[in-house]
């Protein structure tokens, strides 16, 4: 339940396999080291095993929602139902395929009292992995050539048709995994349209390392609070393990001007590879805030909580100069769970971990 | 990358002052590029390179300050700066 004075925000993506995790516990995280106890913090996930939902230091209360695939009138029903018992001030999407059903509700979960910070439909459209190399040109970035395919024979023939092994196979919303051969190709293909549909990309791999930028957008053109960091150590999916913050104003203006041309409203992540040259390619563009995020919090510049103050129309907090030379290490950890509060969450769907506190 | 001349006629490739001047050096020997997020470790002597080059791009002062500091001829001192240069172009690509 809502104290006075006490501000309440709910956040999705507390999914957190270990190679994978989902952005919202480390989101949450940034937000409690900036907010304290004046901060409510609602977690929303999609399974009662989400690891977020029970962590008692980032989540006040946990509930289940419908899964995007249910529509946006199921949801929005479900989040209604949540917002009145939990009064939640604002909305913080941090998983991909639930974006576009996010800022279609906004207009509605705003007339109930729920705020957001969400780009526009079309801004999500046009930073979409099918329509990347376009934006990137319009931006004046380098970017790999990108295939639509819906076909796996693609591979049969690829390397006669200038497309040599290894490639990239990724989903339009989701996933990316490298071939070496047209049988890993053909495998990554079938694995990808199984989980996310059609169509199916190939893009060509550039060699080099791996750099991310965070940032938000105010909806005007311009970047806030970039915070950029470099991949020391990856998973076998290639994401990150291990990673260094580094600032480098090359990367810095690619990213302001790609936030410029999306006229970009809310969280992002710019992936970009860094080639032998020192040139960076465009490789995909995250319309959420990365499971890295609190890295932003270690180096003075608390995206997170820059974003809150948006969607509150507060003026956000003055932010350190780019720091160089923190590391974050990932680890797993185990998180007890008493078997009341798991049940709760599977029978009822919400799980109020305050109340387990005491 | 910069050419300098060296004493018998060839010259060395140097990474630009620019690029070596924004590096973090430590007493342990830990060298980290803030732009690329690499990191390395050099020993003793390639310390004292990287301290010259970092706000000195001639060679003969350089060569002229490492024989000063330690106990070595100017041939040796620039066969070392020679050498160290080589990996810094490969690191510094």
């Amino acid at each position: 339940m809502k104290r006075s004075g006490m501000l309440t925000v709910a956040i999705t993506g507390m999914n957190a396999v270990p190679d994978n995790p989902g952005a919202g516990l480390a989101v949450a995280r940034c937000l409690r080291e900036a907010y304290g106890e004046r901060l409510r913090i609602v977690g929303l996930g999609y399974d009662a095993l989400d690891p977020g939902l029970h962590r008692r230091e980032y989540c006040d209360s946990a509930h289940l929602i419908s899964y995007p695939g249910s529509g946006a009138d199921t949801l929005f029903s479900r989040l209604s139902e949540i917002h009145d018992t939990e009064h939640i001030d604002v909305l913080l999407p941090c998983l991909d395929a639930e974006l576009p059903l996010m800022t279609r509700l906004a207009p509605k979960l705003a007339e109930i009292g729920i705020r957001s910070y969400l780009p526009e439909a079309e801004q999500i459209a046009r930073r979409a992995k099918d329509r990347l190399a376009e934006l990137a040109r319009l931006a004046g970035v380098s970017s790999p050539e990108t295939l639509s395919i819906t076909h796996a024979e693609f591979f049969r023939d690829c390397e006669k048709n200038g497309w040599p092994f290894p490639l990239m196979v990724k989903g339009v919303f989701y996933d990316a995994r490298m071939a070496t051969c047209r049988e890993d190709a053909e495998s990554a293909f079938r694995a990808i349209a199984a989980e996310w549909g059609m169509p199916v990309l190939v893009q060509k791999r550039i060699k080099g390392e791996e750099c991310n930028l965070a940032g938000v957008g105010d909806g005007t053109g311009a970047l806030l609070g970039e915070v950029m960091m470099k991949k020391r150590a990856t998973t076998s999916q290639g994401k990150a393990w291990a990673g260094i913050s580094i600032h480098d104003e090359v990367l810095a203006d690619a990213a302001r001007r790609l936030v410029a041309a999306l006229k970009w409203k809310g969280p992002i992540e710019v992936e970009v590879m860094r080639d032998a040259q020192g040139v960076y390619h465009l490789i995909e563009i995250n319309p959420r805030f990365p499971a890295w995020i609190y890295l932003s919090q270690g180096v003075g510049r608390n995206l997170p909580a820059l974003l809150l103050s948006l969607a509150l129309g507060e003026t956000p907090p003055p932010l350190a100069p780019p720091r160089p030379g923190l590391l974050f290490i990932r680890y797993a950890q185990e998180t007890l769970v008493p078997l009341s509060s798991f049940e709760a969450l599977m029978v009822e769907g919400r799980s109020a971990l305050e109340h387990d506190k005491a | 990358m910069e050419k300098n001349p060296v004493s018998h006629g060839k010259s060395v490739d140097l990474p630009k002052v620019e690029v070596l001047a924004r590096l973090a050096l430590s007493d342990s020997g830990f060298v980290f590029d803030p732009v690329t997020g690499n990191s390395f470790t050099v020993n003793g002597s390639g310390l004292a390179i990287l301290r010259q080059l970092q706000h000195e791009a001639d060679l003969a002062r350089i060569i002229t300050s490492l024989c000063a500091e330690f106990d070595i001829d100017a041939l040796s001192a620039e066969r070392d700066v020679i050498e160290f240069a080589s990996l810094l172009r490969n690191a510094f690509k």
